[in-house]
């Protein structure tokens, strides 16, 4: 440190905007430290110098503000990307255009067909949130997550610019977090996309009004706008499971491509199989099995079984892969 | 210099691939503080492996890295903040802007005041030239302001030590020449600069200090100066009668003459330096027209081929 220190002076003359004001404050100091150190002004001037050596290269110490920066800096890289505005666009499209069929087949929807929820649109605008969430959430939804949380850490590999974060030093489980977050921001902002553009087509096509719930009873269109914002909110963390393992299979490979397409691949496999009768014995356990739980908050009283049940597998994913990608990213060569 | 004072120190460090290839084998280095470190070897020699150990981006099989009196990968939070790197040329997002790039690059650094980094790029950018490029996408970079944003990054903070591997790799003339300047600038800054080069010339014009990889092993380390050393000078005489000077030199001990277009090489072997004149005197007097004496001092290049035996393009 000794021998650090030293050049400390000079290397803060070059570095600085202003080199001959910062001189004298070395000179001052080195004065001081020869004659009156107990002099208050020559004391401060000494501080200034110390300082000054500092700037070469000691060490720093880590602040609360400084390790959060690259969570947010996480959230500013994922949602600046062309491609997450695209995957957003797409999802916001969804609502459109299935509020624009159920208008135009205006006799309404033969009763028992279509996906849930779709018989009530005519009646209320906003049962195409819930309808929207529906349709979106076993394809469309777990497709775009697959996608970023897939890129994340394996995207940066393929860029090379995983290297440069390692050696800031960015710390891989501090990393590993940040995309984590980052996941289920997109998760959430995914969601509250499709709610919200499934929100404004029905308020544009359909009366809104009292909703009367699945179970019978008629809520006023506050508490039921409430409600959405609960189901959007469920519906987001469904897909916290599916963030762990994506970012579990981004961890397990340099190419971006191929973890975005085994971890949408996984989606859909693990959909057909939870479709096979014969598989029921695994299938309270497969990640989507409780999605379309969600359902039950629409009845009075809300029915928490289902959704507890979701939430609660979702978060015994989120421990598993979580893990599984610590130790694989922890342990890690990165030699891309 | 003292050894506990070495910035950069290794033991037997040694990296085998899964595979089973052997990249790195027993590699004992040791950088002295301040020193401007010449890492040499051609491509394939281990050096990139070597930093990639140096940095804790991969675990070594077998020995001890230590970086900055700490050893790697365990120390890497502590270690790491005083250390900028530039390793197998840069990374950029192609989607973010020059400055926004050193943004995200100084935010990864949880030592990092975020109340001061507009400053910290501002200054990083203007001290490797890009500030007029600074809002332009990366993508749209060429390869020689790609490398000078990377060194940005490098040079985010005030550095104990600054590990660039092949930094000119890619650039012009004009560009090596500043990359260089930047070097000695930093150096002089009292910064310790660990530079993995394939280019001898370059290791000669910037270091003091120099180590040479060939295929995984250190073939040798030293100053600059010892191993330039090595390589024997040789005494030039430029003449027209380069028969008579010849045989002139041979009777006066000067070793396997080499006789060219109106110059004569031979290699000085025990000949003293203060037997020089004397053998000028000879020639002279011999009728031999003089028109130049002199001794070239050997090269890196030399030294190298002579330690090695091989060629220097030669990959392990």
């Amino acid at each position: 440190m000794s021998r650090a220190e030293a050049p400390g002076a000079p290397e803060m003359l070059k570095t600085a905007g202003a080199p001959s004001e910062l001189g004298a404050v070395g000179t001052v100091g080195a004065v001081g430290a020869v004659g009156a150190v107990g002099e208050p002004v020559a004391v401060g001037e000494l501080r200034a110098s110390g300082a000054t050596a500092a700037r070469a290269g000691g060490r720093r110490p880590q602040t609360a503000a400084g390790f959060l920066a690259l969570f947010r800096s996480e959230l500013l890289l994922t949602f600046r990307r062309v491609r997450t505005m695209v995957l957003l666009g797409i999802l916001a499209v969804l609502p459109v255009l299935i509020g624009v069929v159920v208008r135009i087949e205006t006799d309404g929807p033969r009763g028992g067909e279509g996906p849930a929820f779709i018989a009530q649109v005519t009646q209320n605008g906003l049962f195409l949130v819930f309808t929207a969430l529906a349709v979106a959430l076993p394809i469309f939804l777990p497709m775009t997550v697959g996608v970023v949380a897939g890129d994340s850490v394996a995207g940066e590999a393929a860029g090379g610019t995983l290297r440069y974060l390692l050696v800031a030093p960015a710390g891989r489980t501090r990393l590993l977090a940040a995309k984590f977050t980052a996941g289920l921001a997109f998760c959430l902002a995914a969601t509250a996309t499709v709610a919200l553009a499934a929100l404004a087509t029905g308020a544009a096509l359909f009366p809104l009004g009292e909703v009367t719930l699945i179970s019978g009873e008629t809520i006023g269109l506050g508490p039921a706008l409430l409600r959405a914002v609960l189901v959007a909110m469920v519906v987001a963390a469904s897909l916290a499971g599916l963030v762990a393992i994506g970012l579990f299979i981004s961890t397990l490979t340099g190419s971006g491509i191929a973890a975005m397409a085994a971890t949408v691949g996984l989606v859909i496999t693990v959909q057909i199989l939870d479709s096979f009768p014969q598989l029921h014995a695994i299938q309270p356990f497969l990640f989507t099995h409780h999605w379309l739980t969600f359902g039950d908050l629409l009845r009075e009283p809300m029915y928490w079984d289902g959704v507890l049940d979701n939430l609660g597998l979702q978060a015994a994913y989120v421990a598993v892969f979580g893990a599984a990608a610590w130790s694989r990213f922890t342990s890690r060569d990165i030699t891309a | 210099m003292v050894s506990t004072d070495d910035v950069i120190r290794t033991q037997g460090l040694t990296k085998r691939f899964r595979g089973g290839q052997l990249a790195v084998d027993g590699l004992d280095l040791a950088v002295p503080r301040g020193s401007v470190f010449g890492f040499l070897g051609p491509n394939g020699s281990g050096k990139t492996t070597t930093i990639r150990m140096l940095m804790g981006l991969i675990a070594p099989t077998a020995g001890v890295a230590t970086v900055l009196g700490a050893s790697m990968p365990q120390s890497v939070a502590t270690v790491l903040p005083r250390v900028g790197a530039l390793i197998e040329g840069p990374a950029l997002y192609g989607f973010l802007s020059g400055r926004d790039n050193l943004a995200r690059f100084d935010a990864a650094d949880p030592t990092a005041d975020p109340r001061t980094r507009r400053q910290r790029v501002t200054e990083a950018l203007d001290r490797v030239g890009l500030t007029a490029a600074a809002g332009k996408k990366a993508r749209a970079y060429s390869l020689g302001m790609k490398q000078r944003l990377g060194l940005a990054s490098a040079l985010l903070q005030p550095r104990e030590l600054l590990v660039l591997d092949e930094p000119t790799n890619g650039l012009d003339p004009q560009g090596m020449r500043e990359i260089r300047a930047l070097i000695r600038e930093v150096a002089a800054e009292g910064t310790t600069v660990f530079l993995s080069s394939h280019l001898l010339d370059e290791i000669e014009q910037v270091c003091t200090h120099a180590a040479v990889m060939s295929r995984g092993r250190l073939v040798v380390q030293g100053t600059v100066a010892e191993l330039a050393a090595r390589a024997q000078g040789r005494l030039v005489v430029r003449t027209p009668d380069v028969t008579r000077a010849s045989e002139v030199l041979t009777a006066h001990g000067v070793r396997d003459p080499l006789v060219g277009e109106d110059r004569v090489d031979g290699e000085l072997g025990a000949l003293a330096d203060d037997s020089l004149p004397e053998l000028c005197a000879a020639l002279v007097t011999a009728g031999v027209r003089v028109r130049g004496f002199g001794v070239e001092r050997g090269t890196l290049e030399d030294a190298f081929v002579a330690l090695t035996g091989e060629g220097f393009d030669v990959a392990g």
